[in-house]
């Protein structure tokens, strides 16, 4: 009986402390969708849930002259794809070569991918300022997706090296066996074997394009070429209390693509989560 | 080849092949009959030799006295005129790149002689020089890694070696506001003068050990904190006898599907003093709102808690998938031997999960140092300690950086902070790389 009792006890606890925990996760997202329906432009609000809705913040957005959303959406939608497509491509050139071949300078090379990637990010962003500079990239998307997909291979490497490891070696072998060239090899096996964490590769490098707003400020200078997370950034700077209401709008916008993909591709995360984790 | 080759000058392949191409890159590929390999390679190498014979001397000199005039007022037919003068930082970016590809070039001269006097060697030994076809096919196939591996090479020693070369370089100039902004100004060459004032100069030091001892502190409680916050997490879930667990972990996990840009946001007004919501709710209970965000203090438990929000569900997701792993029958034995719930945890559960994440802890550590997101969004560092330069209660060494490059244009001294922050984060990440399977030979694992 008193195990019963000391049971339920703890069940009763556990169950109090996920529902805290869970109003705790979702109660940020709740209040800044609430916030974007609620008419009125302040920060404060007696209530959480509004007494009236509306959308017209969200309308704003794209109307506004100051605020060019739509623009700024599909920029940044070109900017994140292609910088997605090339970065992988190349995460996967570099992670297949190191995975699959014994050369000289190899476990140099890895050394390198590793240290290079402690250093701090915007160390180099003066550098990359005067070099997209004397290339004459400024204030263009190309300058961006050059950089996002060059400093690809760096982040991803050793995560991607780690899980085509665990392919087995004997499958390649046996496809040589028959003829396969390393290209075919590469496309035929290595490929669909590592779509979970393809999946996972791309929908980093996706997200990284989306809401940087430090390398892109830098290198956009006029307003039609930003990309949202700058447009937010600005908008948060200069008018951030006097206008809540139209950033809760805007940020609902650019998080929402995001999240979706995260929640719909939870299970992949996780796989490519503990994948890169067991790589270490 | 014929027959007749393998007369007298049999022996002389080799050299002479090697000789053409030292003289010139391709000569020996095309004595050695391999026509279209050698003209693309005699091309290359003439525009490089070109190229080089009028860039290098400039470029190096460029470099070493980072530009010998300033602007300057200079009478030009009678008329009083500003003079540009030399862009030093220019000049060293592009001496920079000047020898970066003078190094590549280097390195291509050398394997051309390598393949000159190897080719010739076969021909002496009766095997004919391999044709484009077959060149083509040598380095797709027997050469497939190398060459994969060219495209993000070059992309990696362009946009992120040479960038982090130059910023070292400059750590040992004295290019910083207000004194030596080019073009105006000449940057020159300080040796250590930037990290003596960073340790040893009053004002400069004072700040430097307070953001390093905060970073520091921060580093060790947000980690810890998010990570055991996601050990208590998964077990809560994944007791038993809780229900619908794979609900509450899709809720739990929310904040990590946020992207921070959002969500650091929506933090910092939710902490607003005046009008965030927490205020108004402490309100609600009778008690006073907390300066969140502009109290030294309270902002530091700030960012803390707000991490927690951020981290704990990454630590969840990792732990809930160590736990899975664990074998049933370890829990069935330690029942039969009388264990508690307390100490099944304390023996089996604690150690196997510390055990399979302990790399993840050291990376989150490393990465927690140079959090940048989380200070800049949520507090910018503020709020502002009135004898620090530059800094404020919150910044860390990596947000501390930042200012000093974009706003304060302390290019110098940001430079000499980026390598003290590297030195750390490499120490810790080499010591967690160097035990974990992947560095070790791998080849043992299949």
């Amino acid at each position: 009986m008193g195990m019963k009792m000391r049971n339920a006890i703890r069940l009763t606890l556990s169950y109090i402390a996920l529902v805290i925990l869970a109003i705790g996760c979702i109660y940020p997202a709740l209040w800044i969708v609430l916030s974007s329906l609620r008419p009125g432009k302040s920060l404060y609000s007696p209530t959480l849930i509004p007494e009236t809705f509306t959308l017209n913040h969200y309308r704003e957005l794209f109307t506004s002259q100051s605020f060019l959303f739509g623009t700024w959406y599909m920029n940044t939608l070109k900017i994140a794809f292609f910088s997605m497509v090339i970065g992988t491509i190349l995460v996967l050139l570099t992670s297949y070569a190191v995975s699959r071949f014994r050369f000289k300078g190899r476990q140099n090379a890895l050394s390198i991918i590793l240290v290079l990637g402690m250093f701090p990010g915007f160390m180099s962003m003066i550098a990359l300022y005067i070099l997209l500079h004397s290339l004459d990239l400024l204030n263009t998307h190309m300058a961006l997706i050059i950089v996002y997909s060059a400093g690809a291979p760096l982040g991803g490497t050793l995560i991607m090296k780690g899980f085509l490891d665990t392919i087995p070696r004997s499958l390649d072998e046996a496809a040589k066996m028959d003829g396969a060239t390393n290209f075919q090899i590469f496309r035929q096996i290595i490929l669909p074997l590592s779509k979970p964490m393809i999946t996972y590769m791309s929908l980093t490098l996706f997200v990284g394009p989306w809401v940087d707003f430090i390398f892109a400020r830098l290198v956009l200078r006029t307003k039609e070429n930003w990309t949202l997370a700058v447009g937010l950034w600005d908008l948060v700077n200069s008018m951030q209390d006097s206008n809540f209401t139209l950033f809760a709008a805007a940020s609902v916008l650019i998080a929402l693509p995001i999240t979706l993909l995260f929640v719909f591709l939870q299970r992949l995360l996780v796989d490519g989560m503990t994948a890169g984790a067991s790589k270490g | 080849m014929d027959g007749k080759e393998n007369g007298g000058s049999m022996r002389q392949h080799r050299t002479i092949a090697a000789v053409l191409s030292a003289f010139c890159m391709g000569l020996g590929q095309l004595y050695n009959r391999q026509w279209i390999k050698g003209l693309m390679m005699v091309l290359v190498g003439g525009y490089a030799t070109y190229y080089f014979a009028n860039n290098l001397g400039p470029a190096i000199r460029g470099m070493i006295t980072l530009g010998e005039h300033g602007s300057r007022l200079e009478k030009v037919n009678g008329l009083t005129q500003m003079v540009p003068g030399d862009h030093s930082i220019n000049l060293l970016i592009e001496g920079l790149i000047t020898l970066m590809a003078l190094a590549i070039f280097l390195i291509g001269h050398y394997a051309n002689i390598r393949n000159a006097y190897n080719t010739g060697r076969k021909r002496e030994e009766g095997i004919a020089p391999n044709n484009f076809r077959q060149t083509l096919n040598y380095i797709f196939e027997q050469k497939f890694a190398q060459s994969f591996l060219t495209l993000p090479a070059t992309g990696i020693l362009f946009f992120t070696i040479m960038p982090i070369i130059f910023m070292i370089l400059l750590a040992f100039t004295n290019y910083s506001a207000p004194n030596n902004l080019p073009p105006a100004k000449l940057v020159d060459w300080v040796g250590f003068e930037t990290f003596r004032n960073l340790v040893a100069l009053k004002s400069w030091s004072h700040t430097f050990f307070g953001v390093l001892t905060w970073t520091l502190i921060w580093a060790v409680l947000a980690t810890v904190t998010t990570y055991f916050g996601g050990v208590l997490v998964a077990l809560l879930i994944q007791q038993k006898g809780i229900r619908f667990k794979s609900v509450w972990r899709v809720i739990l996990i929310i904040p990590y599907a946020i992207p921070q840009l959002i969500s650091l946001l929506v933090m910092r007004n939710m902490f607003n003093g005046q009008f965030g919501p927490i205020n108004q709710y402490l309100g609600y209970f009778g008690l006073g709102g907390l300066p969140w965000l502009t109290d030294p203090f309270w902002a530091k438990v700030t960012v803390i808690l707000v991490n927690m929000w951020v981290g704990i569900p990454v630590s969840m997701l990792l732990v809930m998938s160590v736990l899975t792993t664990i074998p049933k029958d370890l829990y069935e034995a330690a029942e039969v031997d009388g264990a508690t719930g307390f100490q099944k945890f304390r023996i089996i559960t604690l150690p196997m999960i510390l055990f399979s994440t302990a790399p993840i802890l050291i990376a989150q550590f490393a990465g927690n140092i140079n959090n940048f997101n989380l200070i800049f969004l949520l507090t910018n560092g503020n709020p502002a300690v009135g004898d620090y330069q530059y800094a404020g209660a919150t910044d860390l060494l990596v947000t501390w950086l930042y200012k000093l490059t974009l706003d304060q244009q302390r290019y110098n001294m940001a430079s000499a902070i980026g390598i003290i922050i590297f030195l750390i984060i490499a120490t810790f990440s080499i010591y967690n790389y160097r035990r974990t399977r992947s560095f070790k030979e791998e080849d043992m694992i299949q």
